[in-house]
């Protein structure tokens, strides 16, 4: 998997320490591994460079709070940097115009129709207007077919237009039932096309005449690399586009694209698509996009991934043990082990308040896969019952454990320690309200 | 051949002048001394081409290091070089269709993400099968996608090649099932399915693969005998990951580069070949049923530095 911003930055600022300021040499170490991880989650080469440039001259002289480090510093320079340049706030869409109309474009396959159907239905849903999806969409084979089977899934009424092979006749169709039937918004499904295509690039000015779009939105594909930058310029440079849907995001790309388009375009990113269902289609939210790109990974994403991979029953009977505060080695050496499977619990615990800065020398957030598996290897070395109380090991113990896990008495001690201050921790975090919890949560994440 | 790849490629690319390629272009027209700015926009004409950045450092590394040594003097040099490593990237893993025998019927599974072009590259490859003298079959084994059917069966019927389908939510091992007893019963050399298109990281989806795969296997005997990754030339680094799960759960064993008629000049490949030694076997390069070309390693790393020179 990819390396994340925060890490990068942490293995090569690790030696930055003690300054007040922000220098030009700590940049100088920082934009670097700020291009490549930007670069590496599919950020357009050009993009990256105007970005980079934009950070160096908000982070230079920069004061470092004494409570995190350079590294921690630039990171939350950078996320924040890109939180505003993808928009900032969630951009809420309004419909206004008898009907209001919206044109889908986009290349071929990123997802325009399945789109349609799915805002038709957010529509309908979140808004209370009634929407109209109009199929026009004649280049490729049964694309007509499958908004009208969308759209009766969805239950969403759709102009049946299997008969009309000229999109601009279409339009005026769907816009003459619109109003004689009082639709108050219009779902203009167009065909996938190359941006290098003239013709059809033309085609798509003539609808524009003759719709009179509110909204025309440029549907983007997440998984998209460099070109997203060319493909989004020309659309917009010839549709003057209104905003983006960025689609595909349930997979696991890390979505530079939508970086580059939104650059770009210069419009905000209103929707993004999540899932196969008619229903997964979401508001966009820059604050978490910029997590995503930077491989910080965010609370949200986090907690549902969790709840995919771990074993649930497990995760309930830990969430128990918090509550009471009676977390004990042995659960450690579990978490320890579904790290390995699954790498999260490292920024699991960066989520947790203070947890970065509780853990001594780093911790967990900088020892990696070894030191993981040499805490592991400690835990194993221990009798059940010192694992259940720890508090029973003195010097004898502590140096039979250090000979059987290969690992120096020094290690145990430390082991015990970070332990120890996770316990406190939990305890904390165990009798904390869950709700001024989130609010902490998002506190911390949005200041990073 | 009057259309090449080459000719196709630089059709789109010619249009989208950047300041950027241009830059580029002209780090390859330089003469003289190689100086460091060269390798480093030589790097970001890599990545631009969506090689990826892990791969695009090493390769430059090593003209670095070579630079150094003093094996390359000059930037002329530098070109040839870079072309060198592309294609010995490409060449090693035996790009080009798939010429394995089996069958019949002969299985070939058409796998990938959403939107990359499964049920066209079917239908353009049936027809290259048919050009052939081969008898074809298509499967309709999308039964998720609404009028995925349909768009099959207008394609079939277009190039004149018969289809088997159900209804839609079928299971698309049942269709496979159903393909293969027409394929002999009709003494069909060729069976082509369509699947449906998923998100690698949806698990019981990718299971769904599995056993189609499995059904398959157990009614010819060494099928599927090709499985194809439908790439879109879009796709950026996401593309690796596509590959190595699909690769694992399917069997992929090939890859088919599709829309390379745009500006995407589809350099994920360069990073699955390096990575996973998945050969590129044809690529797409239109709307129409006869733009499906054999790959050709050689032209696409023309067509890739072209653009940058």
């Amino acid at each position: 998997m990819l390396e994340g911003l925060q890490d990068r930055l942490g293995r090569v600022m690790k030696t930055l320490r003690g300054e007040g300021h922000l220098t030009e040499y700590h940049l100088d170490t920082a934009l670097r591994e700020i291009r490549l991880a930007l670069l590496e989650a599919d950020v357009n080469v050009e993009v990256v460079r105007d970005f980079t440039e934009r950070v160096r001259e908000r982070a230079l002289g920069k004061e470092v709070l004494t409570s995190v480090t350079p590294a921690q510093m630039v990171a939350k320079i950078v996320h924040e940097e890109l939180v505003r340049l993808l928009g900032g706030e969630t951009t809420e869409l309004s419909f206004k115009g008898r009907p209001a109309v919206v044109m889908l474009v986009g290349l071929q396959g990123s997802g325009k129709t399945t789109t349609a159907a799915k805002m038709a239905r957010w529509i309908r849903d979140r808004k209370g207007l009634f929407p109209l999806l109009v199929p026009a969409d004649t280049s490729r084979p049964a694309a007509r077919e499958q908004l009208l089977v969308l759209g009766k899934q969805a239950n969403i009424p759709t102009v049946d237009t299997r008969d009309m092979d000229d999109p601009e006749a279409i339009a005026r169709r769907g816009l003459r039932e619109a109003s004689i039937k009082g639709y108050q918004v219009l779902i203009f499904d167009t065909a996938g096309r190359l941006h290098v295509d003239d013709e059809l690039m033309g085609q798509l000015l003539r609808l524009k005449e003759i719709l009179k779009p509110q909204h025309i939105l440029f549907v983007a594909d997440a998984m998209t690399g460099q070109d997203a930058v060319r493909s989004a310029r020309a659309f917009h440079e010839k549709l003057d586009v209104s905003g983006v849907i960025l689609t595909k995001l349930d997979g696991d790309a890390r979505g530079g694209a939508a970086l580059s388009v939104r650059e770009v375009v210069g419009r905000p990113i209103v929707f993004a698509g999540v899932g196969e269902r008619i229903d997964a289609l979401e508001q966009f939210h820059p604050d978490r996009m910029a997590g995503r790109i930077l491989g910080m990974g965010d609370v949200l994403t986090l907690v549902e991934k969790a709840q995919e991979v771990v074993d649930e029953k497990k995760a309930r009977r830990l969430e128990a043990k918090l509550k009471k505060n009676k977390f004990d080695l042995e659960d450690l050496r579990d978490q320890l082990r579904s790290v390995r499977k699954m790498g999260p619990l490292q920024q699991v615990m960066e989520m947790i308040p203070g947890m970065s800065g509780a853990m001594p020398g780093g911790g967990v957030a900088e020892g990696q896969e070894r030191q993981l598996r040499r805490m592991e290897a400690i835990i194993c070395s221990m009798t059940p019952k010192e694992r259940r109380h720890p508090q029973i090991l003195n010097g004898s113990r502590k140096k039979r454990i250090a000979r059987g896990s290969g690992t120096s008495v020094e290690e145990v001690n430390r082991l015990l320690r970070q332990f120890g201050q996770m316990r406190k921790l939990m305890k904390r975090l165990g009798k904390a309200d869950p709700r001024s919890l989130k609010r902490q949560l998002g506190i911390r994440q949005s200041g990073r | 051949m009057a259309r090449t790849i080459l000719d196709k490629l630089k059709r789109g690319l010619f249009m989208t002048h950047t300041e950027f390629l241009e830059k580029v272009g002209e780090t390859f027209r330089r003469t003289g001394p190689v100086e460091p700015v060269y390798l480093d926009q030589l790097e970001e004409a890599l990545i631009a081409a969506d090689t990826g950045v892990e791969l695009a450092l090493r390769l430059v590394d090593e003209l670095r290091s070579r630079v150094r040594s003093g094996k390359i003097q000059t930037a002329e040099e530098l070109r040839p070089a870079v072309r060198e490593q592309l294609l010995g990237l490409l060449q090693e893993t035996g790009a080009g269709p798939d010429t394995r025998p089996g069958g019949p019927p002969r299985i070939t599974l058409l796998v990938g993400v959403n939107g990359t072009g499964k049920t066209t590259t079917a239908a353009k490859l049936a027809k290259r099968k048919k050009e052939a003298g081969k008898s074809v079959l298509l499967a309709a084994a999308d039964t998720f996608r609404a009028a995925a059917v349909d768009q099959l069966k207008v394609w079939a019927d277009r190039i004149g090649v018969p289809v088997i389908h159900q209804h839609e939510g079928a299971d698309p091992a049942a269709v496979v099932f159903d393909a293969i007893a027409a394929a002999r019963a009709r003494g069909i050399d060729e069976v082509l399915v369509d699947t449906a298109g998923r998100l690698h990281t949806h698990a019981n989806l990718m299971k769904e693969l599995e056993k189609v795969r499995k059904v398959a296997g157990r009614e010819v005997p060494g099928a599927p005998h090709e499985v194809l990754l439908v790439l879109d030339a879009t796709t950026g680094s996401n593309g690796i990951e596509q590959a190595e799960r699909f690769g694992a759960t399917a069997g992929v064993d090939g890859v088919v580069l599709t829309k390379l008629d745009g500006t995407a000049k589809g350099g994920v490949v360069l990073a699955i070949a390096d990575r996973l030694k998945l050969p590129v076997r044809w690529v797409g390069v239109g709307e129409a049923v006869d733009d499906l070309l054999p790959f050709s390693a050689g032209e696409f790393v023309d067509a890739l530095l072209e653009t940058a020179g």
